[in-house]
C-alpha cells in the first residue's frame, strides 16, 4: 500500500475504532484538540464490538468495588440517554436469572446481595409460578428466579458509528485502513527540545501525535509493548459462538433469560436482539489466534443442547445465523484502564464483553485522568449534537412503516431486502453517510440489508447492484485515507 | 381498497390463479409481489423445460414467467410488482408498503403462494469461518444471470439433487471449475442421466456418502472439510465457491403472522384437498405447501385453488370475508388428516376435505376444530380430490421399488408401487379417498415392508 498523506501532528491518536475507541473520540472531541481516530479495519466497530450478546448491562453482577462495576454504572446511564438522543435501538426487556439447580437455587441471595453492593438495588426474587406466567415457554423444571428489571438489548452496530459520526462531524480525523506497526517516542523539533509526543508508523504512513491512547481490544497489548507501557497484562482472547434464531422466535420470550453463573460454567442465555430475533449464547473457550472468529462443531451443538432445556421450541425455529466473537480477556478481574503522563500515553484495555454498556463511562473516566495527567482540555465553542441514527430495530417504525416517509421519498417504499424489510432509501442513506460502508458487511451492520432468513437467496443481486452505484473513489477507496475532518451527511 | 380475491406472491402458483380466477368470474383480483418484476423463482432460471405440464410446451424460466404474468393481465388481474404484504391488519386485511404508501387491502379470499427458499449455510449450522464466497443457488443465479457475474476459480456444490446439477451447470457458466456435487446420502437424487452428463461433459463427479464438516477462510473462502460419513476420514478440498442448494423451505412469514397452523412435515400451512388452510377463505398453493416443486405443479396448484375460491365465494355471503388473522367466521369445513410415518417426511395436502351431497363449495356446517375436525357429517358427503388428482409426498431414503401403503385405522385404503428417492416427488394417485371415511379418523401413508 502506498504511504498516504502524513496528517498535521494531532493532539490525541486513539488507536482502535471499536465501540471503546470510537467512545474515546467522541469525548475528546468536546474539547479543543485535534483527534485521530485510527483502525487496521475498514470500519467501525469490527472487532469484538459487533459480535456479542448484545446487552446493555446494569453491572449487577460485576465485582464490586471494582473499576468495572464503576464504569458499567455510569456507562449504562450515560448510554441510555445518548441512546434515545441518537436513536440508538434499545429495548429493555429486564432480564430473568433462572435457577434449574439446587446450588443455583441457594446461589440467588448472594447474587442479590452483589447486586446491591454495585448501587443496584431493583433485583428480585419471583415466585417460579410468575416465571412460567411470564415466560410461558420456558423449559420444564426451573427452581426460582430473579428478576433485573433495567438490563435491556441494545444495537452494537449503531452505538460506535453514532459515536463515530459525532466525532467525525466535531472535527475527528477517522483513519480506516490503518493498521499502526511501531511507535517511537519523540517529537520532530530540534536537538534542544523536549522528546515529547510519539512517531507512529502506520500501514498509510507515519502519525504524529501529542498523546496516544490504546483502545486496541484484542491487540492492546502488543500496541501497549509497542508504546513502552508497563506490560501489565495480556490479552487472552476468549471465543464466544452465538446462535441467532428466525424472528418468528420472537414471541417465544419477553425477558433476557440469563444463566446463574456456577464455579463449573459461567452458562448460556436466550435473549431477544433489537432486531427482533432470539440469541442463545455464548461459549467460552480460551484461544491463542486473536483472528479466529470460527464457529465449531462442539460449540454449536452445546449451544442447542443448552437451547433446549431453557425454551425447547426455540429449537424448532430456523437458525438465521451463527457467528463467533471474540472477548479481550486479561489475566486481571478489572479493566486495565491507566494514564502514563509522562510518556502521554493512555491505555483502555482487558475491557472483556463490558465495553458495549460501560464506553461512555469509559471514555468519560480516560479524559478526566488525561486531563489530570496534563492533556489541556478547553471545551469548543458551539456544540454538537448526538447525530440522529437511522432506526434499524424491529420494536419502533421503520421506514417501511412509515406513510409520511414514503410520501416524501417513494425509495422508503421500496423494500429490496424482504426478510428485514429493508429499503432503497436507506441503503442509499447509509452509502452516503459520514461514516459510509466499505463493502457488504458493513451494509449489513447500517441497514440490516441480507442480514435475515435467506441470507441472500432473494435480495443478493439487488444489493450488491445497490453497491455498486457508489461514487468512484467511494466508502471502499476511502478505506485507509482519512475521512474530511467536519463531514456532514 | 377492497378486492375478491388476494393473492400474495406472483410467482407461477399465484399468476396461474389470478388467470383462472379471472376466467371464472370470481371478480376484482389483486396480485401483489414483493419483487420488482413478477414471475418468482423461473425469471431467474434459464434453462428449458418449463411449461410441460402446464402449457404443454418447452420454454425457458424467464420465458415461462412472462406467459404466465401476461396471462393473468390480460384475464384481467392487477398485478402490481415492487408490493410488499407486510402483515394483517385484522378482518380480512392485508397491509401493503409499496412506493406509492402504504394500503389497507381488504379481501373476501387470500391466496398465499409466497413459495420457498433454500435453506442457506447458517441454518444447516455448518461451522467454520464465515467468508465471503458461500451461496444458495437462489443468490448464485441472480448474480450470474441477473448481474452477469463471473466466479472464476474452483466450486464445490452441497447437494446432489436436481437442483445441486442446476447450480453446477450455472458455475460452469460463470467460469468456474466445479469441483464436486457432494451429499450425506448413499446415491445422487438426480436422473441419472444428468449425473452421467455432468461427469461426461464437465467432468464433475457426485461424492456420495459425504459431508461438508468445516468452512475455511478468514476473508474469502479457501477450502472446506469434507468427511466420508462411513468412516469418518476426513479430507481437505481447496475451493474459492461453496453453494448449498436444495433443502427447500417455505417462506411461510405471512402465514405465521396470520396466525394459520402449520403441518409439521411441510412446514408450510396445513391445507386440505382443496388448497384451503384452516382459516377459512385463506388458501395456500404452491412451494409454499410443497418444498419444493417445479414451477408447472405450482402452477396447476394455483388453478386447483382458483377453482375452489370461486366456488367458496360463489357459496358464501359477499359480507363474510376471510378469516385471517384473528376474525374466525362460520364454522369450517369437514377434513379428515392425512399423516406420513418415517421415512416418510411429508404428504400434502395435509387433509381431506369432504363436501356435503351434491355440493362443490365449503361445507356449510361441520364442528369447528383446524383440520382435524370430525363427525356431525351428513351422510353421502363427497371427498375433494387433490391437485392433479394426487398426493405429494417425500422420503429420506432411497427405495427404487417401494410400496406406499394407505391406512384409515385398520382398514388398508390402497396400496400402490412407487420409486422414493430423497428430495424427490413421490407421487400418491387419490383414487382410494372414496374409501375414507369421514368419520373414521386420520389417513396414515407409510412405506409397506415387503
Amino acid at each position: 500500500m502506498t504511504a498516504g498523506p502524513d496528517p498535521e501532528p494531532a493532539d490525541v491518536v486513539v488507536i482502535g475504532a471499536g465501540v471503546v475507541g470510537a467512545a474515546i473520540a467522541r469525548e475528546l472531541s468536546k474539547y479543543q484538540l485535534t483527534v485521530i481516530l485510527a483502525d487496521a479495519a475498514n470500519d467501525v466497530g469490527t472487532g469484538t464490538t459487533k459480535a456479542n450478546t448484545a446487552i446493555l448491562h446494569t453491572g449487577f453482577d460485576a465485582v464490586p468495588g471494582s473499576l468495572e462495576s464503576r464504569l458499567l454504572r455510569r456507562g449504562n446511564a450515560l448510554l441510555t440517554d445518548y441512546a434515545r438522543r441518537a436513536g440508538i435501538p434499545v429495548e429493555r426487556t429486564g432480564a430473568l436469572l433462572v435457577a434449574w439447580t439446587a446450588e443455583q437455587e441457594r446461589a440467588l441471595p448472594s447474587i442479590t446481595e452483589r447486586a446491591a453492593k454495585n448501587g443496584y438495588g431493583a433485583v428480585r426474587q419471583i415466585p417460579v409460578a410468575e416465571l412460567y406466567q411470564r415466560e410461558p415457554h420456558l423449559g420444564p423444571g426451573a427452581l426460582a428466579a430473579l428478576e433485573i428489571p433495567d438490563e435491556s438489548v441494545i444495537c452494537p452496530w449503531t452505538t460506535p458509528l453514532a459515536y463515530a459520526t459525532e466525532a467525525v462531524r466535531a472535527g475527528v480525523r477517522l483513519m480506516l485502513g490503518t493498521r499502526v506497526t511501531g511507535a517511537e517516542a519523540g517529537g520532530r523539533g530540534g536537538q534542544g527540545e523536549a522528546r515529547t509526543g510519539h512517531l507512529l508508523s502506520t500501514t498509510v504512513g507515519t502519525l504524529r501525535a501529542q498523546w496516544v491512547v490504546n483502545a486496541a481490544g484484542l491487540h492492546s497489548d502488543r500496541v501497549d509493548a509497542m508504546l513502552g507501557g508497563d506490560g501489565g497484562f495480556t490479552i487472552r482472547p476468549r471465543r464466544g459462538e452465538l446462535i441467532v434464531f428466525d424472528k418468528l422466535a420472537r414471541p417465544l420470550l419477553s425477558s433476557i433469560l440469563l444463566p446463574v453463573p456456577t464455579a463449573q460454567s459461567k452458562g448460556v442465555l436466550v435473549a431477544p436482539t433489537v432486531y427482533g430475533n432470539v440469541l442463545l449464547g455464548p461459549t467460552a473457550q480460551d484461544i491463542d489466534d486473536r483472528g479466529d472468529t470460527a464457529t465449531t462443531a462442539d460449540g454449536l451443538a452445546s449451544l442447542t443442547k443448552a437451547g433446549r432445556k431453557i425454551l425447547p421450541q426455540l429449537l424448532d425455529e430456523e437458525v438465521t445465523a451463527t457467528y463467533a466473537g471474540l472477548r479481550a480477556a486479561t489475566e486481571h478481574r478489572d479493566y486495565q484502564i491507566r494514564v502514563d503522563a509522562t510518556r502521554r500515553y493512555a491505555c483502555a484495555a482487558g475491557i472483556r464483553s463490558t465495553g458495549l454498556s460501560a464506553s461512555l463511562g469509559i471514555a468519560e473516566h480516560l479524559t478526566e485522568l488525561m486531563g489530570a495527567a496534563g492533556l489541556p482540555l478547553r471545551p469548543r465553542n458551539g456544540s454538537v449534537a448526538p447525530p440522529h441514527m437511522p432506526y434499524i430495530g424491529q420494536a419502533g417504525t421503520r421506514p417501511y412503516q412509515n406513510a409520511a416517509m414514503i410520501a416524501a421519498d417513494p425509495d422508503y417504499g421500496r423494500i429490496v431486502c424482504h426478510c428485514e424489510r429493508v429499503t432503497r432509501g436507506e441503503i442509499r442513506d447509509a452509502l452516503a453517510s459520514t461514516v459510509p460502508p466499505a463493502d457488504l458487511d458493513g451494509l449489513r451492520r447500517r441497514t440490516r440489508a441480507q442480514n435475515g432468513r435467506c441470507q441472500g437467496f432473494y435480495c443478493a443481486a439487488t444489493v450488491a447492484a445497490l453497491m455498486a452505484e457508489l461514487p468512484p473513489g467511494g466508502p471502499a477507496a476511502a478505506a485507509g485515507q482519512q475521512v474530511a475532518a467536519g463531514q456532514k451527511a | 381498497m377492497n378486492v375478491d380475491v388476494l393473492i400474495v406472491g406472483a410467482g407461477p402458483a399465484g399468476l396461474a390463479a389470478a388467470a383462472e380466477l379471472r376466467r371464472l368470474a370470481a371478480g376484482q383480483v389483486l396480485v401483489a409481489d414483493r419483487e420488482q418484476q413478477p414471475g418468482g423463482v423461473p425469471r431467474h432460471s434459464a434453462h428449458t423445460g418449463y411449461g410441460m405440464r402446464d402449457l404443454h410446451r418447452m420454454l425457458t424460466g424467464p420465458a415461462y414467467a412472462r406467459r404466465y404474468a401476461a396471462a393473468a393481465t390480460a384475464a384481467g388481474a392487477e398485478i402490481r410488482a415492487g408490493t410488499t404484504v407486510t402483515g394483517w391488519a385484522g378482518n380480512g386485511c392485508a397491509t401493503l408498503t409499496s412506493p406509492s404508501g402504504i394500503e389497507t387491502v381488504s379481501a373476501r379470499a387470500v391466496l398465499l403462494a409466497t413459495g420457498c427458499r433454500e435453506r442457506p449455510r447458517p441454518a444447516r449450522l455448518v461451522p467454520g469461518d464465515r467468508p465471503a464466497g458461500v451461496m444458495t443457488t437462489g443468490e448464485l443465479q441472480q448474480r450470474v444471470y441477473t448481474r452477469g457475474e463471473r466466479l472464476p476459480g474452483r466450486a464445490l456444490v452441497v447437494g446432489a439433487e436436481h437442483v445441486s446439477f442446476s447450480a453446477m451447470v450455472t458455475l460452469a457458466h460463470a467460469g468456474a471449475d466445479v469441483v464436486a456435487l457432494v451429499t450425506e446420502l448413499p446415491r445422487q437424487q438426480s436422473y441419472a442421466a444428468f449425473a452421467l452428463a455432468a461427469l461426461a461433459r464437465w467432468r464433475v463427479p457426485v461424492w456420495t456418502s459425504t459431508a461438508l464438516r468445516w468452512v475455511d477462510g478468514r476473508d474469502r473462502l479457501t477450502a472446506v472439510d469434507v468427511a466420508d460419513v462411513r468412516t469418518g476420514a476426513v479430507r481437505r478440498v481447496e475451493c474459492d465457491t461453496l453453494v448449498f442448494t436444495g433443502d427447500w423451505i417455505p417462506d411461510h412469514e405471512l402465514a405465521r403472522a396470520a396466525g394459520i397452523p402449520m403441518d409439521p412435515g411441510t412446514r408450510g400451512p396445513a391445507v386440505d384437498t382443496s388448497l384451503e388452510t384452516s382459516a377459512r377463505n385463506v388458501f395456500a398453493a404452491g412451494n409454499l405447501v410443497h418444498a419444493a416443486e417445479i414451477a408447472d405443479v405450482a402452477a396447476l396448484d394455483g388453478i386447483h385453488a382458483a377453482r375452489h375460491i370461486a366456488a367458496a365465494l360463489r357459496g358464501r355471503d359477499p359480507a363474510t370475508g376471510p378469516d385471517t388473522p384473528d376474525h374466525a367466521s362460520g364454522p369450517p369445513a369437514h377434513r379428515v388428516p392425512l399423516a406420513v410415518e418415517p421415512p416418510l417426511t411429508w404428504i400434502s395436502p395435509n387433509a381431506i376435505r369432504f363436501v356435503a351431497p351434491g355440493g362443490t363449495d365449503p361445507l356449510g356446517a361441520a364442528p369447528a376444530s383446524p383440520l382435524d375436525a370430525g363427525s356431525a357429517l351428513p351422510s353421502g358427503a363427497t371427498p375433494v380430490p387433490p391437485p392433479c388428482g394426487r398426493f405429494l409426498l417425500r422420503s429420506q431414503v432411497f427405495q427404487h421399488r417401494a410400496t406406499l401403503e394407505v391406512r384409515q385405522g385398520d382398514r388398508v385404503l390402497t396400496r400402490q408401487r412407487a420409486r422414493v428417492i430423497p428430495g424427490r416427488p413421490v407421487h400418491l394417485a387419490a383414487g382410494w379417498l372414496a374409501r375414507v371415511r369421514p368419520s373414521g379418523g386420520p389417513v396414515l401413508v407409510a412405506l409397506a415392508h415387503g
